[in-house]
């Protein structure tokens, strides 16, 4: 039997209730067999964040030295399951959810198999159930890096083996699904925007789990004493093609999910579509390289590798990040000014629909992603000035503003819409839920910013206890202290999340039949007409202005970073 | 006659998924894997003291 990706029309017998349902809000229609993956995948990724969540506030009350809460053992233990869980369970179950819901909903299509993604799903769920047990039997003290010659329990690998593979499934469902839609003309034209966001996170997830098997395997039958031990210095490189590849795929998901939400918020459209889709362009050809920041002092690859592929390949993504960061809030401004929001500079910004929690957490998402972990992943991945920081807590510093304040706010922000579109409940406790994003986000830019201050004092990451080796005074303990009163703060609003999701989706009021209730979008003035200011370029000035606001940041902080390196050896 | 237009070069690439994939998957693993594989490959072994 051939498989048929166009839906039922509305109105024929097999469309409500069995086949696919018209959105009560968007008037989209649904295809049910997605919504279930989608509803699957986003409760096993809000589960696995919790986790990881209750992880992150037993570290850094551990790393915060005046309090250092957990045994030694229990903190490598810990920190291997919080970095799995946050970096790789969350993640990757809430990007599949965010592809079924791509490649169906905006392309008017049926997801290619069910069985396919009963597949996925269960692979993906059985291997990080597998991964978590196995870490806290305490067979797997070995960090998410699981470096050789350090060697966990087989099943530690095969579970991430059955993630890896159930997830590249789930982008094969995505890929297949894809292609009868075009196939079977359920879409005129080119593949939305959002839809080739997801398409460019899917590619990159090709190659990140390609990479997590090619290591992962050999190191499976290793530890079963199959075969012998893999190169330590090879694993190192196979693994960071997945382990920084994987948070590849969250920056287009999440670039993706802001277009989607300023949208939902304000009716932002591109301002230029064929700029926006260049953009996740570059990404899908340069981004996966910057894995080669993990290995600036590997001895193994020589100095021209490492320079092409962090400073010069890796600038073509970093643009594309910055053509991202300009067209996002640019979009939401002319949106904004063509409602009649044209006061100054910035009264578009004061107008602009606050009280909306998704809206919120999409532009604290922007903000944390582009002004702290944009400007210091460049910063740090320059090979130069890696060296005073490789290792430090400025790192980790760094990926928590780009993969909590930037990748899990914007997922957590669009899960405001998710739950009352696809599981139909309209949220309780809307006002908790409008301080959620601000609590979340302000936590995690005081945790980012507390360890990139520490480790720019030398404090290492990973590191247990850094009292012996007393060479760091009050200053160090003082950003320690910062980091840990901002991880109170983000897993205070990680928890708030969690209840509000699991809360509303077993006690929310149904909203089958009506629209979603508003959060909250941006009115238009009287007078005010859509499309006014197509061509007016200045209509994006308050942007612009923004924009020479993040250069000069930037520039500051890249000046700062060459004068600390230069006084590594002062001559005078 | 054809009388259509041509579309330009880079919207044929962007509505091609299948070329971004294979693109997308050669980039990464020529300039990061397989160079990065051959450089640690043709390191010499180091010599005993």
């Amino acid at each position: 039997m051939s498989y048929a990706a166009t839906l039922p029309a509305p109105g024929a017998p097999d469309f409500q209730g069995a086949v696919a349902r018209r959105c009560d809000t968007t008037g989209l229609s649904v295809c049910l067999t997605a919504e279930r993956f989608i509803k699957f995948n986003a409760v096993a990724a809000v589960v696995f964040l919790l986790l990881g969540g209750i992880a992150a506030i037993l570290l850094a009350l551990t790393r915060w030295q005046a309090v250092h809460l957990l045994r030694v053992d229990w903190f490598y233990r810990i920190l291997t399951f919080h970095g799995l869980n946050m970096l790789i369970f969350w993640i990757l179950f809430f990007e599949v959810a965010v592809l079924y819901f791509a490649c169906t909903v905006p392309l008017k299509s049926r997801l290619f198999s069910p069985k396919v993604a009963w597949l996925s799903f269960a692979m993906m769920l059985s291997g990080a159930v597998m991964v978590n047990v196995v870490i806290l039997q305490g067979k797997a003290d070995v960090l998410m890096t699981s470096y050789l010659p350090l060697l966990a329990h087989p099943l530690f690998y095969l579970g991430i083996i059955l993630v890896a593979v159930g997830t590249l499934i789930g982008v094969f469902n995505f890929f297949a699904t894809l292609y009868v839609a075009k196939r079977d003309r359920t879409y005129e034209g080119s593949i939305p925007l959002v839809t080739f966001g997801a398409l460019a996170a899917a590619i990159i997830a090709v190659v990140t789990l390609l990479h997590g098997a090619i290591v992962m395997i050999p190191t499976f039958t290793y530890s079963m004493g199959w075969t012998a031990q893999p190169d330590p210095m090879w694993y190192r490189m196979i693994w960071w093609g997945l382990g920084h590849q994987s948070q590849q795929v969250n920056v287009c998901a999440m670039v993706a999910i802001w277009y989607l939400i300023a949208n939902l918020s304000t009716g932002a459209k591109p301002v230029n579509e064929t700029v926006c889709r260049g953009a996740f362009v570059l990404y899908i050809l340069f981004i996966n390289l910057a894995s080669a920041h993990h290995l600036l002092v590997d001895p193994g690859v020589g100095a021209t590798w490492k320079i092409w592929n962090t400073s010069y390949a890796m600038y073509l993504a970093v643009l594309a990040s910055m053509i991202h960061g300009f067209t996002v809030p640019a979009s939401v401004e002319v949106a904004m000014r063509e409602k009649g929001h044209v006061k100054g500079l910035f009264g578009w910004v004061m107008s602009a629909p606050w009280r909306n929690p998704a809206f919120a957490g999409f532009v604290l998402s922007v903000l944390i992603f582009g002004f702290i972990g944009g400007i210091t992943g460049v910063t740090l991945g320059t090979q130069q000035i890696n060296i005073i920081a490789h290792n430090t807590l400025r790192i980790t510093g760094h990926f928590h503003a780009t993969v909590v304040g930037g990748t899990t706010l914007a997922f957590m922000a669009v899960t405001y819409y998710v739950i009352p579109l696809i599981f139909r409940r309209d949220f309780i406790w809307r006002g908790a839920a409008r301080l959620q994003p601000w609590l979340f986000g302000g936590g995690i830019l005081l945790v980012s910013l507390g360890m990139s201050f520490a480790g720019s004092l030398g404090v290492p990451r990973r590191d247990y206890d850094i009292e012996p080796a007393g060479i760091f005074g009050p200053a160090a303990h003082l950003f320690l202290g910062v980091m840990g009163v901002g991880a109170i703060l983000a897993v205070i609003g990680l928890l708030l999340f969690v209840l509000l999701c699991v809360g509303t989706i077993l006690f929310g009021e149904s909203n089958a039949g009506r629209p979603m209730a508003d959060w909250g979008t941006a009115q238009a003035q009287v007078g005010s007409r859509a499309g006014s200011l197509a061509d007016d370029h200045w209509a994006m000035k308050g942007t612009i202005a923004l924009t020479a606001v993040f250069l000069a940041a930037f520039a500051v902080y890249y000046f700062a970073n060459w004068k600390a390196l230069a006084d590594v050896w002062p001559v005078r | 006659m054809n009388n259509e237009t041509k579309e330009p070069l880079l919207k044929r690439l962007m509505d091609n998924p299948w070329l971004l994939l294979v693109l997308g998957v050669l980039v990464p693993l020529l300039s990061y894997t397989l160079w990065g594989w051959i450089e640690l490959a043709l390191i010499k072994p180091a010599l005993l003291p």
